[in-house]
């Protein structure tokens, strides 16, 4: 009897490490199920960015050195760069928040079917290619354009105004371009909230301007965080667009490091320029991750 | 008219007369961020050496133009095959991936799935010259592999993005259920799971093509000699001169992307029917 029951107890704990031991295997065999995809980021991202860092402390010499870097303090052309690539950045962020957050407001307060329907209208342009929607801009804003032709029929301007190969342009088209990021996930955000909340502000004596401010617009945020995050750091490292509406005139780093490969091949600047655009997104998303879930920013984008 | 101003409009008293400038704001949004790229479509149709609108005669030469000539039709076709190669290689990777992810329940997934969005967050321009570097070394400098990997690399997050949050409304136990009935897992997968998160997977694969078809910094680097790509060529044209050939590319483009996203809706709705019945 003993002896049988201190058998079937060792079988059960066997069995129970055989189980534990097969989920385990389990768990890395659908785990592995990644691995092609992750072997691709390996060999086609990560090895190569690894490489571009070591390069970006070799001087034109061959040898190791800190030019690149120094070049970058001590250049005001540098500085200027870098410091045009924020101003981009932030300007179309801000123009982003103030003119998608009102219409993101709107299709929230529609019914689901009129504001699926009005979702086309920003999920159309998040579809069409990024060229053609510059292209559109550069034919546009030129200076025999139609938005110049139509400002001086209506007598809103007399002289043609430069619209475009400067920071407008680069601006007007880098806002169209980057308004759908935007406008997904604040949209998403504010569907998700509870009606109930704002029908009780009203219900307690609010305003209907307070009750916005106070409920509905703090409810709002991470959405709005979410979104303009994204479109800060997809504006950081932006290339086509100021390249053809800049006209030559706005130059960001992205654009600094292409002519550093394509005109002067030095790598090890374009490198180093590389290195500090990457630290500086990745910088931003960290601080940014304490105040916003990430996973938010991709929450409505990728519809 | 007059009543439904001055009726509420929400779950506050303002009324819809107070709201108004909302609407008119909201409706001038849709209309710019739509129109400004259709207006290519009738300025494709000129005849004019400049682009005018509304056209004064009206022709097909800049069509012409582009389907005669060599050079663009290859890179069309180097485009086509690329976008429709990335698909094909995306797609799959990127669902087993989302799907591995889902099902396994390791403590490392975290990782594993940042590493996998981390394509979106990295500017492009340094993907580009990191890629060019290793195809230097791997010699698949200006080949469609490497362009196409390349792409792959860009779509995969997509893929895994979108993937894995129609995985997140799909109740596994289904799966386990035909696993318990004594389906392999490959075939619980494919037969079970698949077909629920069909529309995730067209999307997907829709996207991916996308990405590739439009990409422009890598290709840039990577795609050159025999092969470049449609959109290298046309930012390489655009950064001359405004060519109204390039109208007439981009007009097809247009329509291009409205039959991809007529699918892709046409799909949404056979989905949500076919989960509503």
């Amino acid at each position: 009897m003993a002896v049988t029951s201190i058998d079937t107890g060792m079988a059960e704990r066997s069995n129970a490490r055989g189980l534990r031991s097969d989920e385990r295997l389990e768990r890395w065999r659908l785990f592995g199920l990644s691995s092609p995809a992750l072997l691709i980021v390996l060999v086609i991202l990560l090895i190569p960015t690894g490489w571009l860092f070591f390069v970006s402390f070799i001087g034109a010499d061959g040898s190791y050195s800190l030019e690149n870097y120094e070049r970058m303090i001590t250049r005001r052309s540098y500085a200027r760069i870098f410091q045009t690539t924020f101003q981009v950045s932030l300007l179309t962020t801000g123009l982003c928040i103030l003119i998608g957050y009102p219409l993101a407001y709107f299709m929230s307060q529609l019914p689901t079917r009129w504001a699926n329907l009005c979702l086309i209208t920003v999920l159309l342009p998040f579809w069409t290619s990024l060229l053609v929607r510059t292209y559109a801009w550069l034919v546009l804003l030129q200076r025999q354009g139609l938005v110049n032709e139509w400002g001086m029929t209506l007598g809103l301007w007399q002289e043609p105004l430069r619209l475009v190969h400067n920071m407008n342009g680069t601006l007007i088209g880098m806002v169209h371009i980057m308004l759908p990021f935007l406008i997904l996930p604040v949209y998403g955000g504010m569907r998700a909230i509870d009606r109930d909340y704002l029908k009780a502000a009203a219900n307690l004596g609010a305003s209907p301007a307070r009750a916005f401010w106070t409920v509905f617009f703090p409810l709002s945020t991470p959405g709005l965080f979410a979104g303009a995050l994204m479109v800060f750091i997809l504006c950081l490292g932006f290339f086509v667009t100021p390249a053809i509406l800049g006209g030559g005139r706005v130059i960001l780093v992205s654009m600094q490091i292409v002519s550093n490969i394509e005109l002067f091949v030095n790598w090890g600047a374009a490198s180093a320029l590389g290195v500090v655009l990457l630290v500086l997104t990745m910088m931003v998303l960290w601080i940014a991750s304490r105040f916003v879930r990430l996973e938010q920013m991709t929450g409505g984008g990728a519809r | 008219m007059i009543g439904w101003f001055g009726s509420p409009a929400s779950e506050t008293q303002i009324t819809h007369g107070q709201r108004l400038w909302l609407y008119i704001t909201s409706v001038i949004t849709m209309i710019l961020l739509v129109l400004p790229t259709f207006i290519v479509i009738p300025m494709s149709f000129s005849d004019s050496q400049y682009l005018e609108f509304p056209p004064q005669t009206w022709s097909t030469r800049w069509y012409q133009s582009y389907f005669n000539s060599p050079e663009w039709m290859r890179a069309t076709s180097t485009s086509l095959k690329a976008a429709t190669l990335t698909m094909l290689v995306a797609t799959p990777i990127g669902v087993l991936a989302a799907y591995g992810l889902h099902a396994s329940k390791l403590p490392y997934l975290r990782i594993a799935f940042v590493l996998l969005i981390t394509p979106m967050m990295v500017p492009v321009v340094l993907i580009a010259i990191g890629a060019f570097y290793a195809y230097v070394k791997l010699q698949i400098l200006y080949t469609m592999t490497g362009l196409v990997l390349a792409h792959t690399l860009l779509a995969i997050p997509l893929v895994v993005i979108v993937t894995g949050s129609a995985l997140k409304t799909y109740d596994m136990n289904q799966e386990n259920a035909a696993r318990s009935l004594g389906a392999p897992r490959w075939k619980a997968f494919l037969t079970i799971t698949l077909p629920q998160i069909k529309f995730a997977v067209i999307v997907s694969g829709l996207l991916a093509f996308l990405t590739s078809f439009d990409e422009v910094v890598i290709a840039m680097f990577i795609s050159g000699g025999d092969n470049p790509t449609l959109t290298r060529n046309m930012f390489n044209a655009l950064r001359d001169q405004i060519d109204p050939t390039i109208a007439s590319i981009s007009t097809l483009m247009i329509v291009l992307t409205t039959a991809l996203m007529a699918i892709a809706v046409l799909a949404g709705r056979a989905g949500r029917t076919k989960d509503s019945g």
